[in-house]
């Protein structure tokens, strides 16, 4: 059977991500350190992993409502205004998702027609593009830059705009980049936005982590308001990346839309999964604070010992992960990785996997034992060191 | 510098750079400040958390209840100091509560641990009775868990 007659076009033109072939040489590899992979280090907190356990032994295996358990939507509702004051009512505002993923592929389909341009900044998080496209989209993608701390400037954001623009995509904190928008940020990219009839989707998985300052919504600027959907979850803050915990609040109508879908294509989230963000949101702040704290110290660490090594690395404000610039070496970021992987047994990502812009520069996360990023540094300064040698050889 | 001893009695083993920049000091600031806490006693020492049990057949642990008559000058502590000196004595601790002091004593086996109480501990004078416990399982110590690593067998994702 000729398969590729019968698949959509849209599928067959979005090519699988190049990283596979990394995860392959590593995953054979004895005494490897991985920081590819972004996700917490850390087990879900126990008092919330009992939640969930308890909920089994209660006997609550059936689905809950579309839009996710009114306790839960009460919870997040009191968790928004409590952490970022964003005020949404739980009855009508918010929905519960399977991951910050899925929400934010209702978003875009509810919201995208055939031919709308979708404002993708990159380097960023691979989703956005290809889920723009399946919902009909053309993703426009904006380079963000190294000097910009990969901010998303009012001119870049200008540049972009046509008169198909549908959507801004807005994910800050960044990942790869560790990048993050402040207030005075946000306000100039209002101030682009605000005649425009362009929604945005704010991807704000990692809100809980920003070092120094509180992060800040597009969604705490009051004229803004109406036009963002805010994208956030439990992976990140709370360690819950296998509970498959997301939330999307936005105006009402929007997340009505998006209910609807939901309910065709999930139905609801899973049980087990709400009644442990219940006590996640009940219980859980302390958690964050310990974790963000433990992210920190590793951060710190890890930029200031990549500077030491000579590899330019700005300061990232948020998320776990940094980025440092590898244009030094004269190597594309993507053999600078394999052979990062194949001498020195240390997995990180090339820039380049996270499209335009990303060239460059390399992506490590720093959610690993302090040990492994030790470890991960010292490697890092051997290969540094070999390749110089190497280049004042060949050179 | 209090994040130094935090850091330090989470994992010992951390390189100095590590430690420094995690309690957001210089290294040389931190050598130095290990050093005085070395010095002064605040950092007794550094060891390893043990799970005999994969290593060896039998170890037996034993936390034992001691009654005493405290001395009238130094109170319990003499006769603290007379049982603690015992290299078998592993941990010791004055109590509040229904009895004076707790005895953590390990040995390879369990005729060796009733040897210590019957012969050594109770022979001391002071010493009004006592009550062994024997630890059947450990289960956590110093927030580590007596459990070999579940392998993870997972593929690796783009995240």
């Amino acid at each position: 059977m000729n398969y590729d007659s019968i698949l959509n076009e849209k599928i067959q033109n979005i090519r699988p991500s190049g990283i596979r072939k990394f995860f392959d040489i590593l995953e054979e590899m004895t005494d490897a350190i991985s920081l590819g992979i972004g996700e917490p280090d850390f087990v879900t907190p126990w008092h919330i992993r009992d939640a969930g356990i308890y909920s089994l032994e209660r006997g609550h295996t059936k689905y809950t409502s579309n839009a996710g358990m009114l306790q839960l939507r009460r919870e997040i509702s009191a968790y928004l205004s409590r952490r970022f004051d964003l005020q949404y009512d739980y009855a009508s505002q918010i929905l519960v998702t399977v991951g910050g993923s899925e929400a934010i592929d209702l978003a875009l389909r509810v919201l995208v027609n055939p031919g709308d341009e979708v404002i993708v900044p990159t380097p960023s998080f691979v989703c956005y593009g290809p889920l723009a496209e399946m919902a009909g989209g053309v993703p426009r993608y904006v380079e963000l830059k190294a000097e910009n701390q990969f901010r998303l400037t009012p001119e870049e954001l200008s540049a972009a705009i046509t008169d198909k623009t549908k959507v801004l995509v807005l994910p800050f904190p960044s990942n790869p980049t560790g990048g993050t928008m402040e207030r005075k940020d946000l306000e100039a990219i209002a101030q682009v936005l605000k005649d425009t009839g362009i929604m945005v989707i704010s991807d704000e998985i990692y809100a809980e982590l920003t070092y120094g300052r509180r992060h800040v919504s597009l969604a705490n600027l009051t004229d803004m308001y109406e036009r963002t959907i805010v994208v956030n979850g439990f992976s990140k803050s709370h360690a819950m990346t296998g509970w498959r915990m997301g939330y999307v609040c936005a105006p009402e109508p929007i997340v009505a839309a998006m209910t609807k879908l939901h309910q065709f294509g999930i139905m609801s989230a899973p049980t087990t999964s709400q009644y442990a963000a219940v006590e996640a949101m009940r219980g859980g702040d302390g958690d964050i604070e310990h974790m963000r704290e433990e992210y920190d110290r590793r951060r710190r660490y890890l930029v200031e010992n990549l500077n030491r090594i000579g590899l330019q690395c700005f300061e990232p404000k948020g998320a776990f992960y940094v980025f440092p610039d590898i244009r030094s070496t004269g190597l594309t970021s993507e053999a600078f990785c394999e052979r990062f992987l194949l001498e020195e047994k240390v997995a990180v990502i090339p820039g380049s996997a996270f499209g335009p812009g990303g060239e460059g520069f390399v992506r490590a996360c720093y959610a690993a034992s302090m040990r492994d990023i030790a470890e991960a540094v010292a490697r890092m300064d051997n290969f540094l060191t070999n390749l110089r040698r190497k280049q004042g050889r060949e050179g | 510098m209090e994040k130094l001893l935090e850091l330090l009695e989470q994992d010992c083993n951390m390189p100095l750079s590590a430690l420094a920049a995690a309690a957001g000091v210089s290294e040389e600031e931190a050598r130095s400040a290990v050093k005085k806490y070395e010095d002064d006693r605040t950092i007794l020492g550094y060891q390893a958390i043990v799970d005999w049990d994969r290593v060896r057949g039998e170890n037996v642990t034993a936390l034992i209840e001691v009654n005493v008559t405290p001395q009238s000058i130094d109170g319990f502590d003499r006769i603290a100091e007379r049982i603690y000196q015992y290299d078998e004595v592993e941990s010791m601790y004055l109590m509040s509560g229904s009895f004076d002091l707790t005895v953590i004593i390990s040995g390879r086996t369990l005729r060796e641990v009733a040897r210590f109480v019957s012969e050594r501990l109770s022979t001391i004078q002071g010493v009004t009775g006592t009550a062994t416990h024997f630890i059947l399982k450990k289960y956590k110590e110093k927030h580590l868990v007596f459990r070999p690593q579940d392998p993870e067998e997972r593929e690796y994702i783009f995240v």
